[in-house]
């Protein structure tokens, strides 16, 4: 079963979410946008390079990743708890995970490792 | 301690920093001209990573060249071409060679340069990027290994104030802050209460970061067209472009609106300096800063 749930994982959220199977997913706190269907990838926010008409720098006719995302961590009816994440710093994605299953990577809790040095607890802004 | 880090930290002096060209051609000579146009003005200088997507001289090998003409160096780091393993080793080389300030941003895409078939790394993002550099001032690598003794960076980073999602860039200096950075330099605006809107709210929440706010001096229209039609992230308001375009004298009509938005920056609240970008290379830059009441600088001492 463990192996052949990346297939399922992708089954199912590739169609949604445009999952790209990072193995460490934060859809949840970030309104349910993928953060790597952002060209540069950024798990953080936006760049700066966003257009007037909201969409990304990189593609023209797409709407900036973060910009959805803003809107929809309000819009959509999601738990009070996921919207409270959305302003984590988020770690640097573990591409060891890259391929495998984010749901697996959850239960055993190997998606919240992050690096000795990462001082992801102190430089959390929390809930601002 | 650096003197950027001073005067933000310990004085309620207006600081100024420039942006320092790019070097390609030219060798040290390039550099110590440049070196000596800015120090007489400037407390600091934002030695560039790749701009814009184009190669240059890196950021590390000018700021050490920077800091030896007694100037003193913001080194940026962008995330665009380098891994996790590379920022970190630009960020130990520059503190081998003693630069304080650094700046860490996530870079334009290689789209907006001359070679777009780049590959683009951005293995870190700029807010995690900035943590990394207070990991490393807390004597640790990001892989945890020990550095003894730890760097003694004073980490900045930047800002657009005028970008969409607006109401989420307070939210987002306000992490960078978090993470680590105690200054902000903003990317150039043209949307004067974006400006406005952007500080007031960096203030309520976050009153101890610092924000410089950048001016641009250009030639004329065809340069604000530029910046509107090609930099990514600042949009040119049609009547802002109009007001020069219209004027007989473009050159001085230019530089009024950067006085203008000079003026109006450093009237914001928590704005504790400019940043400028010198698009025009005359004489202007000077006259700039006479008009803001800068005082000429003795060469700083930081590196002779």
């Amino acid at each position: 079963m463990p192996k052949l749930l990346p297939f399922i994982e992708h089954a199912l959220k590739k169609p949604v979410w445009d999952c790209r199977m990072c193995g460490q997913c934060v859809l949840h706190s970030t309104g349910m946008t993928c953060p790597m269907t952002c060209p540069k990838t950024l798990r953080n926010g936006p760049c700066g390079g966003v257009r007037e008409n909201g969409n990304c720098e990189v593609d023209p006719e797409m709407k900036c990743v973060w910009a959805k995302a803003f809107e929809r961590k309000d819009s959509l009816p999601l738990p009070k708890a996921w919207r409270e994440h959305f302003n984590d710093l988020r770690p640097p994605v573990d591409m060891q995970l890259e391929g495998t299953s984010s749901w697996l990577n959850l239960l055993t809790k190997r998606d919240q490792q992050v690096p000795k040095g990462w001082k992801a607890d102190s430089a959390s802004s929390g809930e601002n | 301690m650096s003197r950027l880090r001073e005067l933000l930290e310990n004085s309620d002096e207006k600081v100024f920093t420039a942006e320092f060209p790019t070097i390609d051609g030219g060798g040290m000579a390039r550099v110590i001209t440049q070196a000596e146009r800015l120090s007489h003005w400037f407390d600091a200088v934002n030695v560039t990573d790749n701009p814009a997507a184009h190669a240059h001289a890196s950021n590390t090998s000018v700021a050490i060249a920077v800091k030896a003409q007694g100037l003193e160096p913001i080194m940026q780091i962008a995330c665009r071409d380098k891994n996790r393993l590379a920022i970190q080793a630009d960020m130990i080389g520059a503190a081998l060679h003693g630069i304080e300030n650094i700046s860490l941003m996530t870079g334009d895409d290689v789209t907006a340069g001359d070679e777009p078939e780049s590959r683009r790394v951005f293995d870190l993002d700029s807010a995690q990027a900035i943590s990394v550099a207070r990991s490393l001032n807390n004597g640790v690598y990001l892989s945890g290994r020990t550095i003894k003794p730890p760097t003694n960076f004073y980490i900045g980073a930047v800002e657009n104030a005028a970008a969409p999602p607006l109401d989420y860039r307070v939210q987002r200096a306000l992490k960078k802050h978090a993470a680590g950075a105690k200054f902000l330099q903003l990317q150039i605006c043209y949307h004067a209460a974006r400006l406005e809107t952007f500080c007031e709210g960096i203030t309520k929440v976050a009153p101890a970061l610092h924000l410089l706010p950048t001016i641009v001096l250009v030639k004329g229209a065809r340069q604000l067209h530029f910046i509107h039609d090609k930099v990514p992230g600042i949009d040119v308001p049609a009547s802002i472009i109009e007001r020069v375009e219209k004027s007989p004298d473009q050159l001085e009509a230019a530089y009024q609106l950067a006085l203008e938005q000079a003026r109006h920056a450093l009237a914001q609240p928590g704005v504790r300096g400019l940043h400028i970008a010198d698009f025009r290379h005359d004489d202007t830059l000077v006259r700039l800063m006479k008009d803001l009441g800068g005082t000429h600088k003795l060469l700083h001492q930081t590196g002779k």
